[in-house]
C-alpha cells in the first residue's frame, strides 16, 4: 500500500491544481472575456435597475401582464424546485383542477393548455406555450385598453420557433413579452405597473 | 409526433458518429501513441507522472491496479470531506452558506468519488464557490477518469496473453483526464456560457422585477462544472434542480449539446472496446445488444409522455403530454430523451423531475438502472458492466452445449464466473435489502413523499440510483435524513467497489491465461446471436431479480390509474 500512497497524493494534489482550479479559472476568464453578458446570467437592466433575467421565469399577476406557468417555488430564483408529485397523487390533480377553473375563469378560453396547469421542473420556467399566450391577449388587452388585435399580433411576433425547426417545442417568453406590452401600451398614469 | 422520432434518430445519429471518432482517438491516447494534441499536452502529462513518481511506470497486475484505484479514490473522498465540512471559514463564498453536517457531507463525498454525484443537498443553497470547483468539479473529473482506466485495464486483462498485467492506473488516469475529459469540458463550457450559462465569481444578484416584487438570482462557477458533469457521467448540477434549471441549461442547444454529452463516452467505450480487442466486430455486438436495449426504453418513455396523464383529462379536463416537472422548451420529447440516456448511461442529470413522470416511464427508468447501468452505463463503467453480464452470457452458452465458454480466445472458468456472480450480488443487495429496509424502519419511512405505490417507487429509485451510481432522484424523496445519507453512502459504495475489484480480479485472472486460436466449434461472440443471447442475459439476470418489486411499484401504480384510483 505504501507504493501508492505518493502517487496517489501527488496526483489528486496536481488534479486539484488544473482541474479545480486552473480549468474553472480560465474557463471563467475566457467566458467573461467572449460573452459578459451571458457569463452574468443574462441580466435585463432598465437604467440601473436590474428587472431581471432574460432565462429566468418571474411571478406576474397583474391583469395587464403575461402570466407564467404555475411555480412550486413561487419563482424563488435563489432556491429553485418542483412539486416532484406522481402522476396519482390526489393533492396535485385537486391543484391542477383548480388552476384550470381558475385559467377557464380568467381567459374564458374552452381548452385550457397543460402548461398552465402544470408545475415546471425548475420552478423558473420562463416560457410558456404560444396557446397558452394566445389565451391570455383578451384579459391584457382589455385591462390595457388596447386593441385585442394588435396585443395578439405582438405576442405572436415574440413566439421562438423550434431550435432547426424541428428540436425543442415552440414557446413565448413571458418577461419579453411584458416587457414589449409595457412599452408598446403603457398604463394610464391612474394605474399604476406596481400594483398586482 | 412523427417529426419528434426524427428528433430522437438525429440524436443518436450524431451521437454515435461523434463517438466512433472519439474512440479511434481514444484508442490512440490509452496506447501510448502520439495524437494531435500531443505536443500540447504531453509536457503536462509527463510532469504529472514524475510528480507521482516510479510507481506511475511499472506496469501493475490486477491487485495492485487495484490498490492503486483504492488509495486514489480514499485520498479524493477524504480531501472532499474536509472541503465539504470547512467550506464556511474557507474563500470564495459570497453567499456565507455553513459547513455541511458530518453525515451529510460523507454522503456527498462519496457520492462524487464514485461518480454517483447522488445530490442530498441543493448546490445554490449549500455549496460555497469553492466548494463546487475544488472539491466537487475535481472528483467530476477525477472519478470518470477512474472508470475509464478501469475499463481499460479489463480490457488488457482479455488480450494480455498470459503476463498478468493489466497497465498503469496513473498513466491511465492522468491521459484519460488530460487528453480525454479536459480538452473536450473547455470547449463545452464556453459553448454552455454562449449559450447564457453563467461563469463568475460573482455571488447572487438582486433584481426588481416589472411588477415591483423582489427576486434574487443565484449564480456562479456553473458552465464549467455543467460540462463536466455531463461529459463525464457524473450528474452533479450546480443547482439542485440540476438541467431542468434555466441557467444551468437554457436553450434547446445547449440541451442538445449536454444530451449528446451523457452518452459519448460510454458509446465510445463499445467501440474502444472493439479495437483494443482487435476485432471490431466484437464492439459493434456489445453497442448492438446495449443499443436494442436503449432503443427499447427510450420509445416507451417517449410514448408514454407524450400520451400524458389520463387522470388529470378526468380531473381537470386538460389533454396534452405530461408537462408537471418538465420544461416548455424541452416539451415532452426532449425531456423523455434525457430521461431514457441518464438513467440507461448511469449520468444522473435531468431536465425534467423524474418523480412527475408517468409511472411506466418510472418502471423503465428503474430497470435500466436496476439491470447495472450496462446500458452503455458510466463512463468505463458501463463497458466493465456489460463485460461482467458477457461472461456469465458465454458461460450459459457453454452450459447450454457442454463445452468449456470461452470469450476472444479465452477461457472462461469457474473463478471468471465466481466473480461475476459476486459482482453482480451486490445490485439486488443494495437495491432490494436496503430498500426493504428503508420500507419497514421508520426512520427510513419518513423520506417518502408520494401515498400508495408511488411511494414504494420513490424508495426503490433512490437505492437504485445509489447503487447503479446513477445519481438521479425521485426528487419528492427526503433524501436528506441521516439514515438515508448514511444507507445511501454505503449503496454507492457497494455499487462502485463490489464491482470493480471483481471486475479487476477477472481481468487479472484472464491476463493470466493465453488466448487459444478460435476452432469450429468456437462460439462467435461477433453475431446477431451473441447478441440476442447477451441481451436475454441481462433481462433475466438483471431485470427477473427486481420484477416483483416493480410489480408493487410502478406497475401498481399503472394499474391504479387506469381504474381512476388516487392517492
Amino acid at each position: 500500500m505504501n507504493d501508492h500512497i505518493r502517487p496517489a497524493l501527488a496526483s489528486l494534489g496536481l488534479m486539484i491544481l488544473l482541474t479545480g482550479l486552473a480549468y474553472p479559472l480560465a474557463v471563467t476568464g475566457a467566458g467573461q472575456a467572449l460573452f459578459p453578458e451571458e457569463a452574468h446570467a443574462s441580466l435585463i437592466r432598465q437604467g440601473d435597475r436590474i428587472i431581471g433575467s432574460a432565462l429566468v421565469g418571474q411571478a406576474f399577476a397583474a391583469p395587464h401582464h403575461l402570466h407564467p406557468r404555475p411555480s412550486a417555488v413561487d419563482y424563488d430564483a435563489a432556491a429553485a424546485g418542483a412539486s416532484n408529485l406522481g402522476p396519482t397523487s390526489a393533492a396535485l390533480l385537486a391543484e391542477q383542477a383548480a388552476r384550470a377553473e381558475a385559467f377557464r375563469a380568467a381567459t374564458g378560453a374552452a381548452r385550457v393548455p397543460v402548461d398552465a396547469v402544470t408545475a415546471s421542473g425548475s420552478g423558473l420556467d420562463p416560457h410558456i406555450s404560444p396557446q397558452n399566450a394566445a389565451a391570455q391577449a383578451a384579459r391584457i388587452a382589455a385591462a390595457r385598453g388596447a386593441p385585442e388585435a394588435e396585443v395578439r399580433r405582438l405576442i405572436a411576433a415574440h413566439v421562438e420557433p423550434r431550435w432547426l425547426g424541428l428540436f425543442g417545442e415552440p414557446r413565448v417568453n413571458v418577461l419579453r413579452v411584458n416587457l414589449a406590452l409595457d412599452a408598446a401600451f403603457p398604463l394610464a398614469p391612474t394605474a399604476p405597473a406596481n400594483e398586482g | 409526433m412523427p417529426s419528434s422520432y426524427l428528433v430522437l434518430i438525429l440524436y443518436c445519429a450524431v451521437t454515435v458518429g461523434l463517438a466512433w471518432l472519439l474512440a479511434g482517438y481514444m484508442h490512440r491516447v490509452f496506447t501510448g501513441r502520439r495524437v494531435w494534441p500531443s505536443p500540447l499536452i504531453g509536457p503536462l502529462e509527463r510532469a504529472c507522472l514524475a510528480a507521482a513518481g516510479p510507481a506511475a511506470a511499472r506496469p501493475q497486475g490486477w491487485a495492485a491496479y487495484g490498490a492503486a484505484v483504492l488509495a486514489f479514490n480514499l485520498a479524493g473522498f477524504l480531501f472532499l470531506y474536509a472541503v465539504l465540512r470547512l467550506q464556511g471559514v474557507l474563500p470564495w463564498n459570497p453567499q456565507g452558506i455553513a459547513p455541511m453536517p458530518p453525515d451529510l457531507a460523507f454522503n456527498t463525498a462519496v457520492s462524487f468519488v464514485t461518480n454517483t454525484n447522488w445530490q442530498a443537498y441543493s448546490g445554490e443553497v449549500q455549496l460555497s464557490h469553492l466548494a463546487q470547483m475544488v472539491g466537487l468539479t475535481v472528483q467530476n473529473f477525477v472519478s470518470a477518469a477512474t472508470g475509464m482506466a478501469v475499463a481499460v485495464a479489463v480490457i488488457r486483462g482479455f488480450v494480455a496473453r498470459g503476463d498478468g498485467r493489466v497497465g498503469n492506473f496513473w498513466t491511465d488516469m492522468v491521459r484519460a483526464v488530460l487528453y480525454v475529459l479536459l480538452p473536450i469540458s473547455v470547449l463545452v463550457a464556453l459553448a454552455l456560457v454562449w449559450q447564457g450559462v453563467p461563469q463568475t465569481l460573482g455571488g447572487a444578484v438582486r433584481a426588481v422585477t416589472l411588477e415591483g416584487a423582489e427576486q434574487i438570482i443565484a449564480q456562479g462557477p456553473a458552465a464549467s462544472q455543467v460540462a463536466i458533469k455531463q461529459l463525464g457521467t457524473n450528474g452533479g448540477g450546480f443547482f439542485g434542480v440540476n438541467s431542468a434549471h434555466p441557467l444551468e441549461n437554457p436553450t434547446i442547444l445547449s440541451n442538445m449539446v449536454q444530451s449528446v454529452l451523457i452518452l459519448l463516452i460510454p458509446v465510445a467505450f463499445c467501440f474502444l472496446f472493439g479495437r483494443m480487442v482487435g476485432d471490431r466486430r466484437q464492439g459493434w455486438a456489445i453497442f448492438a445488444a446495449m443499443g436494442v436495449l436503449f432503443v427499447a426504453g427510450l420509445v416507451l418513455i417517449h410514448g408514454i409522455e407524450q400520451a400524458g396523464n389520463p387522470m388529470l383529462a378526468e380531473a381537470a379536463g386538460v389533454t396534452g403530454p405530461n408537462m408537471e416537472g418538465k420544461e416548455v422548451r424541452f416539451g415532452a420529447t426532449l425531456s423523455a430523451l434525457w430521461a431514457q440516456a441518464t438513467t440507461a448511461a448511469s449520468n444522473g442529470s435531468v431536465n425534467a423531475m423524474h418523480d412527475s413522470f408517468m409511472p411506466l416511464s418510472g418502471l423503465v427508468m428503474l430497470l435500466n438502472m436496476q439491470v447495472g447501468e450496462v446500458i452503455f452505463g458510466g463512463v468505463g463503467a458501463g463497458l466493465y458492466g456489460m463485460l461482467l453480464y458477457v461472461v456469465l452470457a458465454v458461460f450459459l452458452a457453454g452450459l447450454m452445449v457442454g463445452r468449456t465458454p470461452e470469450y476472444l480466445g479465452k477461457k472462461i472458468e469457474g473463478r471468471e464466473v465466481t466473480l461475476a456472480v459476486l459482482a453482480f450480488l451486490s445490485m439486488p443487495l443494495g437495491i432490494l435489502v436496503f430498500s426493504a429496509l428503508s420500507a419497514v424502519v421508520p426512520a427510513g419511512l419518513a423520506a417518502v413523499q408520494d401515498a400508495g405505490p408511488h411511494g414504494l417507487s420513490e424508495i426503490l429509485y433512490a437505492y437504485s440510483s445509489a447503487t447503479g451510481n446513477n445519481g438521479s432522484a425521485f426528487a419528492g424523496f427526503g433524501a436528506a435524513a441521516p439514515f438515508h445519507t448514511t444507507l445511501q453512502g454505503l449503496a454507492m459504495l457497494l455499487g462502485r467497489y463490489a464491482i470493480i475489484i471483481p471486475m479487476l480480479a477477472i481481468a487479472g485472472s484472464l491476463a493470466m491465461k493465453r488466448p487459444a486460436p478460435a476452432t469450429a466449434g468456437t462460439f462467435p461472440t461477433h453475431g446477431p446471436l451473441f447478441v440476442t443471447l447477451l441481451v436475454i442475459t441481462v433481462l433475466i439476470l438483471g431485470a427477473l431479480t427486481f420484477f416483483p418489486a416493480l410489480v408493487l411499484g410502478p406497475i401498481a401504480e399503472h394499474v391504479s390509474m387506469l381504474g381512476g384510483q388516487s392517492f
